[in-house]
């Protein structure tokens, strides 16, 4: 292709460069990459936030009767850090995956709707700024507000405005509606850009793994979502304008809200999960050398998934005293997500099998997601056993296996990621040596601080609580547990100094730095605003393999 | 991306336009929050501990309802004048539309004037009048939103633009007016004839 000399792009390069206009090009792009890293980073932030409010609660717990934070903060603490970790770091990092790397995955210059995407980026950070403001903002009636104080479900009449005076529950409300609209416009986004926007020959039979478990990911942010946000509404019409949605003592139901929420609430922890499984399905193939095991079948799984999630929710119930058929409906139901599920991990690891495998940091990081998966997984259907669950719900085996999906398997699954992908985003590699730190610090202060949860659960800890008495034989564990988390605390500080290293004097990562096969690595890293100077076609795949073996390419064989 | 040894890659290359693909995708999750709500009403059909219950208070809305759904007709006309270039057909049918739904409107607000203030049912009295006020006020405030769109589709054109170049946008529009019907069909069986 001709170079042509833009008049203008030559004069905007021979400008000076000026903080102003740099910024200005930041709050005002609507290129997917910029959302993308815009989410990412947004994402960290509150990632560091909510994992210091972690470790205040683990340095609380550390002890019996401790004195680290009162009973009142020790709540908000518990509220704000798993509020925002799913509502703030686990969403937006779906949507900064999504938005990077699926343009560049099925060849498309840009997302469907670029400026519904930064509509959607700004909505998010100005509902999560809104639900932090409450810590300065929420002073509301009798001394009672700062930070909401009602767990990350927020359960009914607990929120009702006879229980929860003061304004903190509305800041709950309102920061999660707001950046919710941001993940269902981000949602639409992904959709109709995966849809409508695959290059020449990308068909959906072709199309990467990743961008297919995303897909069916965005479609569950938008059925799933709305779900709390009515709920919310109902909410809000009972705490200001005394509707009765969830006032008991005028026949509403509080039980009803817990439907509402979980309706959300279930699908949700999928959708968490899916940024997860996507990285592995691309990360594994390529650190192995062998193509994806049972391409279909993964895809038919992550549909399964998908349907599925939606008819499980009252799993989370089971001890509200529901009728003995939804019992039985609901753990059966929960048991079949098992089935899909355990599909996926038998590919990843026959995927494995027999490769030549490579342990860089990525592949570290997926194989000790599938192993932490895994036993995630078994906790899980554990729990669907509704006497099982009625021994141990809202207890620390709860707190433990959540944990294991959420910190063991989509943490593990989001450093894997940035880990892979982190070379094409910037054009610097991040070093092998300190990953390596990062990876085996974290594995084992995640261990520490997981495994013996679930004992203290068996042992009868309940969660949420802020202080506890001696001679339980809680001690230990709570100990170990503590201990495990400072040493996960180290480990994020190993990858914060190896990405500000990276970012200062990394090794230049060149256009593929791992050998791989799909289309985001033929372009330069990082790759230009356009993308792709030509639009991309595709045969199979595996597109940059059929590139790079034009004496056996895989299109032969599909 | 040419390969010597080459497939001959897909000569026909169509994938379905984004903003259909975008609209769509809108009203799935507006079914998903509305029957949310939907399921709140039925669910607290017989709930409320005290009156005035449904079956006191609420009268069939005959001709907000019979408005309503024939607007959904007059758009389609309008959408086929438009296709068809014939503008003034276009501006009559468009206005007739924008009628008929400001009359629903009001017949809706006669409905809750009449309902607050002589029958004192507010959305605080009862579960019913929590549901009733939130269902039918969700599908109403749809309905205005629509009716935004609408008025502004109307006074572009009579300001002189050439609205016959955004076809694939006033199609949109219908699409969702469509939808904002269906859901009162939908609103209106569960309040009016089931929640009775």
């Amino acid at each position: 292709m001709a170079t042509v000399d833009y008049p203008l792009e030559k004069s905007r390069r021979q400008r000076e460069f000026s903080l102003s206009e740099a910024l200005y090009s930041w709050v005002a792009t609507v290129d997917h990459k910029r959302l993308g890293l815009m989410y990412m980073t947004s994402a960290i932030i509150f990632f560091l936030i909510a994992g210091v409010m972690a470790m205040v609660i683990r340095a609380q717990l550390i002890v019996p009767e401790n004195h680290v934070v009162g009973p009142q903060t020790f709540n908000r603490l518990f509220t704000m850090h798993g509020t925002t970790m799913v509502f703030l770091v686990g969403m937006p990092i779906i949507a900064g995956m999504s938005n990077y790397l699926i343009p560049l995955m099925i060849g498309a210059r840009d997302m469907a709707f670029p400026r519904l995407n930064a509509f959607g980026y700004w909505i998010f950070l100005f509902g999560g700024i809104l639900l932090y403001f409450s810590y300065l903002g929420a002073n509301g009636l009798f001394g009672a507000g700062s930070a909401p104080d009602v767990g990350w479900f927020a359960y009914a009449p607990l929120t009702e405005r006879a229980f929860s005076r003061g304004t903190s529950t509305d800041y709950w409300i309102l920061g999660i509606l707001v950046s919710g609209i941001g993940s269902i416009v981000s949602a639409i986004n992904v959709i109709a850009t995966t849809l409508s926007m695959r290059c020449k020959g990308m068909k959906l039979s072709r199309m990467p793994l990743f961008v297919w478990v995303m897909v069916v990911d965005a479609w569950m942010v938008i059925l799933a979502l709305p779900p709390l946000t009515a709920g919310q509404v109902m909410l809000l019409f009972d705490r200001y304008l005394g509707a009765n949605f969830f006032n008991t003592q005028a026949g509403g139901s509080a039980v009803l809200w817990q439907h509402f929420f979980w309706i959300f609430g279930h699908p949700e922890v999928y959708i968490l999960i899916f940024p997860a499984f996507a990285t592995v399905s691309e990360v594994v193939p390529v650190f192995s050398r062998k193509p994806i095991f049972g391409r279909q079948a993964m895809v038919g799984a992550v549909v399964a998934i998908g349907f599925i999630s939606f008819g499980v929710w009252a799993h989370h119930m089971f001890a509200v005293g529901m009728a003995p058929i939804s019992n039985i409906f609901f753990a059966t139901a929960s048991f079949l997500v098992a089935v899909p599920t355990g599909v996926k991990i038998f590919n990843w690891l026959a995927t494995i099998w027999g490769g030549k495998i490579r342990f860089a940091t990525p592949m570290l990081f997926c194989v000790a997601f599938i192993f932490q998966f895994l036993i995630a997984g078994l906790t899980g259907v554990m729990l669907a056993v509704t006497p099982f669950d009625w021994q141990l719900t809202d207890s620390y085996f709860v707190v433990a296996h959540f944990h294991y999906t959420l910190t063991g398997s989509f943490l593990f699954g989001v450093f894997a990621a940035i880990y892979y992908w982190f070379p094409k985003a910037t054009g610097k590699m991040l070093s092998e040596t300190i990953g390596k730190w990062h990876f085996w610090l974290l594995v084992i202060g995640f261990h520490l601080t997981f495994d013996p949860q679930h004992i203290l659960g068996i042992l009868g800890m309940p969660r949420r609580v802020y202080t506890y008495a001696p001679g339980r034989g809680w001690e230990p564990w709570n100990m170990i547990s503590s201990i495990g988390a400072a040493i996960q605390a180290i480990a994020i500080i190993c990858f914060a100094w190896n990405v500000i290293r990276a970012l200062i004097k990394g090794e230049r990562a060149g256009d593929d730095p791992w050998d791989a096969w799909t289309l985001e690595w033929t372009t330069t890293s990082p790759p230009p605003e356009y993308n792709y100077e030509t639009d991309p076609e595709v045969r199979s795949s595996r597109p940059l393999w059929d590139l790079k073996h034009p004496e056996d390419p895989d299109w032969k064989y599909e | 991306m040419a390969s010597s040894a080459t497939q001959p890659v897909e000569t026909e290359w169509r994938l379905p336009d984004r903003g259909t693909v975008g609209i769509i995708s809108l009203i799935l999750t507006e079914i998903s929050l509305f029957s949310i709500f939907v399921i709140a009403y039925l669910f607290y059909i017989g709930k409320s501990l005290t009156g005035p219950f449904p079956k006191d208070v609420l009268e069939f809305p005959v001709l907000a309802t019979i408005c309503l759904l024939s607007s959904s007709g007059t758009i389609v006309f309008a959408e086929h004048a438009l296709k068809h270039r014939k503008m003034a057909m276009f501006k009559m049918w468009w206005a007739v539309t924008i009628v008929l739904g400001l009359v629903f409107l009001y017949e809706t607000g006669v409905e809750w004037h009449d309902l607050i203030y002589d029958k004192h049912l507010t959305i605080a009295t009862n579960v019913f009048g929590s549901t009733f006020y939130s269902l039918v006020g969700l599908h109403a405030t749809h309905v205005i939103v629509g009716m935004t769109f609408l008025l502004i589709v109307f006074i572009v054109t009579m300001r002189g633009f050439p609205i016959h170049t955004q076809i694939r946008r006033v199609t949109f529009l219908s699409w969702y007016w469509h939808f904002v019907d269906a859901v009162w069909v939908v609103v209106f069986t569960v309040v009016y004839i089931v929640g009775r």
